[in-house]
């Protein structure tokens, strides 16, 4: 599961108002090279909740230097791309789980893939 | 890279090895997912460095065939465990860096759940048959919530009339790309229609 992805999922147990952003308790990370894309990267920040990234990365201990506030300008800064290249595409975490901010509620994750399936009864 | 060799990568990647009835899990042959996904990339530019959403991976053949295309990032969404397993040891072995997965019940999500996360959509959803009419439009629907700017959908030709009905009222623009023989290899006992037509539609 990269970040990028972490940054969409939400917790949607029954009676959960707020399931978002979705805790990440790690076991397992891994880093691997992802080409970059400096223009993907440019489309993608608008779409992000960025203090849920910042919050996941410092959380798996890859913040680096990733600012905790989104810098203006971000277009043309190749070396702040790259820096959030890093954070959304290759950094992946691949056991562990995620928990639901309001309800406790744990999603697994195994070799990488998070399952966000609900009980009938947490539907 | 061209069609011919797409689709020949394509053949590579591996099916289910025991496909659930229920769920109608088939492959998308490696020569229509092929097809699909060139038009989509060469006349549309709709897959190479943008965030594409495969709703119903299964194996993931259309993910990892636009993963090949350069997308930014193509996320795979399947409820199978099964499916999913086969789908990560095929993404592993054609060292694509560009994919993810996630497991989960498309029709079980809420209405906002990743509304507008992603550029495009594509898909080849169950068809609504095995006792889940309806399927292939709820997974539309879903699918026009998460996308900004096109949803790519495999549907029965029969289909097209009460489709388009759908898009307006939902208010989006329907295409029939192109039409299509459907071969399905008779992995089921009970299948007598050899072959299906479906449509490659765009909204």
């Amino acid at each position: 599961m990269k970040l990028l992805t972490h940054n969409m999922l939400t917790s949607h147990v029954k009676g959960v108002t707020k399931g978002y952003p979705l805790l990440i308790k790690a076991t397992e990370v891994k880093v691997s090279e992802v080409e970059f894309n400096p223009n993907f990267v440019s489309r993608m920040i608008p779409k992000l909740e960025w203090s849920a990234l910042v919050q996941a990365a410092d959380g798996l201990g890859h913040l680096q230097d990733l600012p905790a506030e989104l810098v203006t300008d971000y277009e043309k800064n190749e070396e702040f791309l790259r820096k959030v290249h890093r954070v959304l595409l290759e950094v992946e975490v691949l056991e562990g789980c995620l928990q639901c901010p309001e309800s406790g509620r744990e999603f697994p994750i195994s070799r990488g893939v998070p399952n966000m399936l609900l009980n009938e009864d947490e539907a | 890279m061209k069609l011919k060799e797409l689709e020949s990568c394509l053949q590579q990647v591996d099916a289910f090895e025991e496909p659930k009835i229920l769920l109608e899990q088939y492959p998308t042959s490696p020569h229509i997912a092929a097809c699909m996904l060139y038009t989509i990339h060469n006349t549309f530019d709709d897959i190479e460095g943008k965030l594409v959403a495969d709703l119903g991976c299964g194996c993931g053949v259309l993910s990892i065939g636009a993963a090949m295309l350069d997308a930014g990032l193509c996320v795979g969404f399947d409820i199978d465990d099964d499916a999913l397993e086969i789908f990560k040891r095929n993404s592993e072995e054609f060292e694509l860096t560009n994919i993810d997965l996630i497991q989960c019940d498309m029709c079980s999500l809420r209405s906002h759940a990743y509304a507008k996360k992603f550029d495009t959509v594509i898909m080849n959803p169950p068809f609504g048959t095995k006792h889940n009419q309806g399927m292939d439009m709820q997974f539309l629907r879903t699918a026009l919530t998460m996308a900004t700017t096109a949803v790519y959908s495999l549907h029965k030709t029969s289909t097209r009339g009460h489709i388009q009905k759908k898009a307006n009222d939902w208010g989006v623009k329907m295409e029939v790309i192109a039409e299509l023989r459907y071969d399905l290899p008779a992995s089921y006992k009970f299948h007598k229609k050899k072959s299906v037509r479906k449509m490659l539609t765009s909204l």
